[in-house]
């Protein structure tokens, strides 16, 4: 009988550490396979529909864009607390609130808007994602309760409050009682960057805060306490870092980047707010940044990797008639074989039973 | 008694790691009832040899017999099946479960809970190592987490008890008291295999001696017919350099003053400080002896400023009160300090020698500019840490995990010295360090006392504070005792100080009793 044995190595694997990603995405490809073909579907005809097809037009590339905006925007301001141990699982609730923050600025000065109008909405919706963050920072730092309860309860929170606001203040007076806001005016909405598609300005946006959150942590002395921390607490306590003040920071960051996603959002592609303004962009985020490495130009990659789920999902609703539930369940996949796949980086496989693990018969003889 | 089998025979044991050959072809003989010795600087390959033996690695090739026949140690369990118990210098406990709950995770029928706790009582109190098995492991010191090691294994009646430097952490009485137990064990037909840095214990302890330099066994030896000093050249093939020392040239104003420090502790079964003073001048070195958990942690965080105390006028720096700040303020006042656990709060283990530079040095050397790492000045600064303190390494990229203790410790205590402070607080400075390395500590030490720098030195080792100290004080139940010149007290007088004897409240001995 052939057996696989894990043995440690001596040191953490740099090769696999960037390998088991490319390794996940293979195995979440041969698992989709296995399971179109058990679904009837033809496997290579849908698979090509799903990850292939969507980037063979500029129109298609534009929407990866557009869809990748949001959880980069999200996942690096994530992936830097988690770097510290702090765990914001509530982007999605921040992104919430960034939305109904600088959307209400735009809905305020309605039919008044001018160049500062947009500027203001960004403002707004950074800090209301702040604000939401808070929230959790002050509950962990005053009363050391766990931020990742705080952060994912406040997100129903937020989907509530939205849910009010819809059908309340910010509902379209000329909308037949329909709970969406009024369509924002021309000044309230993110210029498009590529003509033809819907790329606007947030994708620059992402790309500033890829770049700043990779020298926030290569390069300054607070990435490199928020490494220290995350790493070795006790080591930062030794070194004298404030801990408090890194989960304060940590968390406003993450907080404000998914308010700004959110704010984006609806200034951007939807340009008003609805009921519903995310599939879901600040949890993926969190697969987002862990298929990234948490490194912010692996979470750039791994962002369109996952847009491309997205988007490919939809395809193949519309395409093959498939569920919706086909797009959570290519995001778990990945996750899944990432997470297994991870075992790789501090141990190797060996195979067969050749191996200094013998069961000593002669010992246990003794024994007896 | 000759006929009899040996209790453990290795025959031409070799084991290898990648780019390190651990051991090489080394032969042991350990007869029944015997104390013997295994001596070795760090890496020598002690540590390897002792893990194979109890199951926990496995040779590359080479034969073990047990009691004449031979075996194959799968793993630990099977070891103890056999009559092996070990006592690891790095502690295999979890931390959320109390002293109980762990022993009974080694054992393999630990029985209900309430008995096992009443035999835990028992052997503690037997053996002189007082531990209370309700209690969880993470409010215990280093030296009382040991203590649960050593009943644990005391707990199984072993036959063969390997024993990786378990004094480090007890006084001189108790050391004594260990030895006796030990040496009636070996009397009831128990064999030792007994590691230890401590040449003179060895030389007090054991009946035989193997040394180990480079994976090889280099010789053997009676110990109690060589020196400490003779024993240690064994160890390291060359010539032993004792530290020098002048008598101290005390200057000036106390450099660090601390006066009426009490604290109290969240935590349960953390010792509170009590009305603790002491002062050390420029150019003086004070040791603080104790055994492990009367208050060490608690007194080194509030000298480093990891813990604030209510009152800034309790620990003052240079006369100015620093109580109420953090160990970054402190710092930039001129404090260094080089913690008890280096790996894991001294330096990151992740991180390379670089970064670990930074991790303390940013405070004084001139490392991180406009908010930014000066990344090539914490890299030269990591090389002139490596070059002067002799630190064995691949270079500044290596990982600060893949040095070894000594080594580790070297660059510690270089990166806290080079930042020229005026005052260093140093806890166990050489704990698990080998002799080499340990000298060298020692002498850096002293050195930065002669140049006007106030130094103060909590450990528990006795021969260490000795050797470097111009003063010592006790920690007892987080009292401290009053300070006398070393040269006029003794080893035996510490070691009273060291089991309470100081102006002992009624209140005290309550509390020590309870504590047991």
């Amino acid at each position: 009988m052939a057996l696989i044995r894990l043995e440690p190595r001596g040191q953490a694997s740099q090769a696999m550490l960037y390998l088991t990603p490319v390794l996940a995405v293979v195995l979440t490809l041969a698992a989709g396979f296995l399971l179109f073909a058990a679904l009837g579907f033809d496997p290579v005809a849908a698979l090509y529909a799903f990850f292939i097809e969507p980037l063979t037009t500029t129109r298609g590339l534009g929407e990866l864009a557009v869809k990748a905006t949001p959880l980069v925007l999200c996942a690096v301001g994530l992936a830097i607390g988690f770097r510290a141990n702090v765990w914001n699982i509530g982007a999605e609730g921040q992104f919430t609130l960034g939305a109904i923050a600088g959307g209400g600025v735009a809905l305020a000065f309605y039919g008044e808007g001018g160049w500062w109008l947009l500027p203001l909405m960004v403002v707004a919706g950074a800090a209301g994602g702040m604000a939401w963050a808070a929230i959790p920072a002050f509950l962990r730092t005053r009363f050391n309760a766990s931020e990742i309860l705080t952060s994912l309860m406040l997100t129903y929170v937020a989907l509530l409050l939205l849910s009010l606001l819809v059908n309340g203040p910010y509902r379209d007076p000329d909308g037949y009682s329909f709970p969406e806001s009024r369509l924002f005016e021309e000044a309230a909405v993110m210029p498009i960057l590529i003509e033809g598609t819907r790329v606007h300005l947030g994708s620059l946006f992402a790309l500033l805060a890829v770049a700043g959150g990779w020298v926030l942590m290569a390069r300054t002395f607070v990435g490199f306490q928020i490494k220290v921390i995350g790493l070795t607490p006790m080591a930062a306590g030794y070194a004298g870092f404030d801990q408090k003040r890194i989960i304060w920071l940590t968390l406003l960051l993450s907080g404000g980047l998914a308010g700004l996603a959110g704010l984006c959002e609806v200034a951007g592609p939807i340009g008003q707010i609805m009921p519903s303004i995310s599939p879901g962009y600040g949890f993926t985020a969190i697969i987002v940044a862990f298929l990234g490495r948490l490194h912010p130009v692996g979470i750039l990659l791994a962002g369109l990797l996952m847009a491309l789920s997205f988007i490919g999902g939809e395809a193949a609703q519309i395409g093959l008639g498939l569920p919706k539930a086909i797009t959570g369940v290519f995001q778990g996949m990945l996750l899944f074989f990432l997470l297994a796949t991870d075992v790789l980086i501090r141990y190797r496989l060996r195979f067969g039973t050749k191996g200094p693990v013998v069961k000593g018969v002669a010992a246990k003889g003794v024994a007896a | 008694m000759t006929d009899q089998p040996h209790r453990l025979e290795l025959r031409q044991i070799t084991k290898s790691f990648p780019g390190c050959l651990a051991n090489d072809r080394v032969d042991l003989v350990l007869r029944p009832g015997e104390i013997h010795a295994l001596l070795g600087e760090n890496g020598a390959g002690k540590s390897t040899l002792v893990k194979m033996i109890y199951g926990v690695q496995h040779p590359d090739s080479g034969t073990m017999l047990w009691e004449g026949r031979p075996v194959t140690v799968a793993d630990p369990n099977e070891a103890r099946r056999l009559g092996i118990g070990m006592v690891f210098q790095h502690f295999s406990l979890f931390d959320t479960l109390t002293v109980t709950e762990n022993i009974a995770l080694g054992l393999e029928k630990p029985g209900p809970m309430a008995a096992l706790a009443q035999r835990i009582a028992t052997v503690s109190e037997r053996y002189g190592l007082a531990l209370d098995p309700q209690r969880h492991v993470h409010s215990l010191s280093v030296g009382e987490r040991q203590r649960v090691e050593i009943v644990r294994c005391l707990l199984q009646d072993p036959r063969l008890l390997i024993m990786d430097e378990p004094t480090s952490v007890l006084t001189p009485q108790e050391t004594t008291k260990l030895f006796d137990t030990l040496r009636r064990l070996a009397s009831e037909g128990c064999t030792i295999l007994y590691i230890s840095h401590k040449l003179e214990e060895i030389r007090a302890l054991c009946d035989r001696a193997t040394v180990l330099r480079g994976g090889r066994v280099v010789g053997a030896c009676d110990p109690k017919a060589q020196t400490a000093r003779s024993l240690a050249e064994l160890m390291i093939g060359t010539e032993l350099s004792t530290p020098e020392r002048l008598p101290a040239a005390v200057s000036g104003a106390p450099r660090l003053e601390v006066r009426h420090l009490s604290t109290t502790s969240d935590n349960p079964f953390a010792t509170s400080l009590k009305d603790v003073a002491l002062e050390v001048r420029g150019g003086e070195i004070l040791g603080i002896a104790g055994v492990a958990g009367n208050g060490q942690a608690e007194l080194l965080a509030a000298l480093s400023g990891e813990d604030k105390v209510a009152d800034p006028d309790s620990v003052r720096i240079d006369g100015r009160p620093v109580g109420h700040l953090g160990p970054r303020e402190r710092r930039t006042i001129g404090l260094a300090f080089v913690p008890e656990e280096r790996l894991g709060r001294g330096a990151v283990p992740e991180l390379s020698l670089s970064d670990n530079a930074l991790l303390s040095g940013y405070a004084r050397a001139p490392l991180v500019k406009g908010g930014m790492v000066q990344f090539g000045r914490a890299k030269s600064y990591a090389e002139t840490i490596i070059r002067s303190f002799n630190v064995v390494t691949r270079g500044h990229r290596a990982e600060a995990r893949s040095l070894s203790g000594g080594n580790l410790q070297k660059f510690i205590i270089g990166r806290e010295i080079l930042q020229k402070p005026d005052l260093l607080v140093v806890g166990q400075p050489t704990w698990g360090v080998d002799a080499g390395a340990a000298a060298a500590i020692h002498q850096a030490l002293i050195d930065l006392a002669r140049g006007g720098a106030a130094v103060l030195v909590v450990s528990q080792d006795l021969d260490e504070l000795f050797v470097l100290s111009d003063r010592i004080a006790v920690l007892f139940h987080g009292r401290l005792s009053e300070s006398r010149p070393t040269h006029r007290t003794t080893v035996e007088e510490i070691g009273l100080l060291m089991g309470g004897l100081f102006n002992a409240t009624t209140e005290d001995e309550d509390e020590a009793l309870h504590a047991v």
